[in-house]
């Protein structure tokens, strides 16, 4: 599969190893290695099916079809498709998941208000 | 576990059947369960509840108790014990798995976590030498009160009775999917690639009531429901 493209994507090989603190304010695709992690608070991540992320995340949205180890913190919705492999809790305000998905964790669903009181 | 129930439970271990039959079309059945309609109850009344669900990962389930405000964990046990890295030998040169490494990769949640853990099958199918640690560690994540319910086959099943996962689609009501067939692609002595079939999770062995009395001999009560499929449904309360 190959990645959207969009002037305001960055992309990340899936030859390329990165470790570290990844943070930006346009989307992101990663179908590379990334450990450490992953702040997009207003954008998306897309871990793609050779994508293989272990980090914490924080987005807007994030669409999982590779491997995801770490907590996810998703401001909008999180959406696992069937090749997902999820290790770890996701926090969002809507999530979908496709058969054939794999997760982990903990699933908390956390509405306006309740992000708002900061529960 | 007793020796004698230790036997008895490998009643139908060893059973095996050819790699190359077809894989049948999975199908979806529904089926009334008493043990999620008596559960039920419970995420009626309470306000926010924690869920284990120890099944395959269940969109369905995933869907369920999110729009009633519940928190709810997945972790597959079943798949968690077919790492390889757990085989190893007991005392006797018995290949077993290791539930000593299994408990330290898997079910790593605080005491008294949850409010509900489906078990579903898991007994009838985890290998031998993790039923009792499970357990052991499903009652310490359980609160006070808490609720587990398990599925376990009759005798009258037969010892291919397929493996099932659960989606709970009503307050009383589950779907059944089996577990579709996996095929494996392996390259054999001469190269070529050798396509196997195989069956995701065999049945271990069938508890009678007493032996499942005496698996959930340290929760506070138990509550047997008879189904016509072959199966019991019990309701255990920490």
């Amino acid at each position: 599969m190959s990645a959207p493209l969009s002037a305001d994507l960055a992309q990340i090989g899936k030859s390329v190893v990165i470790k570290g603190e990844l943070s930006g304010s346009e989307d992101l695709y990663v179908d590379g290695q990334v450990e450490g992690s992953i702040a997009l608070k207003n954008n998306s991540l897309t871990v793609g099916p050779n994508g293989q992320v272990k980090a914490s995340v924080e987005s807007k949205v994030i669409v999982v079809q590779g491997k995801l180890e770490g907590n996810v913190l998703a401001s909008d919705r999180v959406e696992l498709r069937k090749s997902a492999v999820v290790t770890g809790d996701i926090t969002t305000q809507r999530i979908s998941i496709e058969e054939g998905a794999y997760l982990k964790g903990k699933v908390d669903i956390q509405g306006k208000a309740e992000k708002a009181a900061g529960k | 576990m007793a020796s004698t129930a230790h036997n008895f439970m490998k009643l139908f271990r060893g059973s095996s059947r050819g790699t190359e039959a077809s894989p049948p079309v999975p199908q979806n059945l529904t089926r009334r369960s008493s043990g999620l309609a008596e559960l039920s109850r419970l995420w009626d009344s309470e306000s926010s509840l924690c869920v284990l669900d120890l099944g395959s990962t269940s969109p369905a389930n995933i869907r369920f108790f999110t729009e009633l405000g519940h928190k709810i964990y997945s972790e597959d046990l079943l798949v968690a014990s077919t790492e390889p890295g757990l085989v190893t030998k007991d005392e006797e040169g018995k290949i077993v798995l290791d539930s000593r490494q299994f408990l330290a990769d898997n079910l790593l949640y605080p005491a008294a976590h949850f409010d509900v853990v489906l078990c579903w099958n898991l007994p009838d199918y985890l290998d031998e030498s993790l039923v009792r640690p499970v357990m052991g560690r499903l009652w310490s994540v359980l609160k006070p009160g808490g609720m587990l319910l398990a599925f376990f086959h009759t005798k009258d099943a037969g010892p291919d009775s397929p493996c099932f996962r659960f989606h709970i689609v009503g307050k009383d009501t589950l779907e059944t999917q089996r577990i579709v067939l996996r095929r494996e692609a392996r390259r054999g002595p001469t190269g070529a690639i050798h396509t196997a079939i195989t069956d995701g999770f065999r049945l271990q062995r069938v508890f009678n009531n007493r032996h499942i009395e005496t698996l959930f001999r340290d929760f506070a009560s138990i509550k047997f429901f008879l189904a016509r499929d072959n199966m019991r449904e019990v309701l255990v309360v920490r």
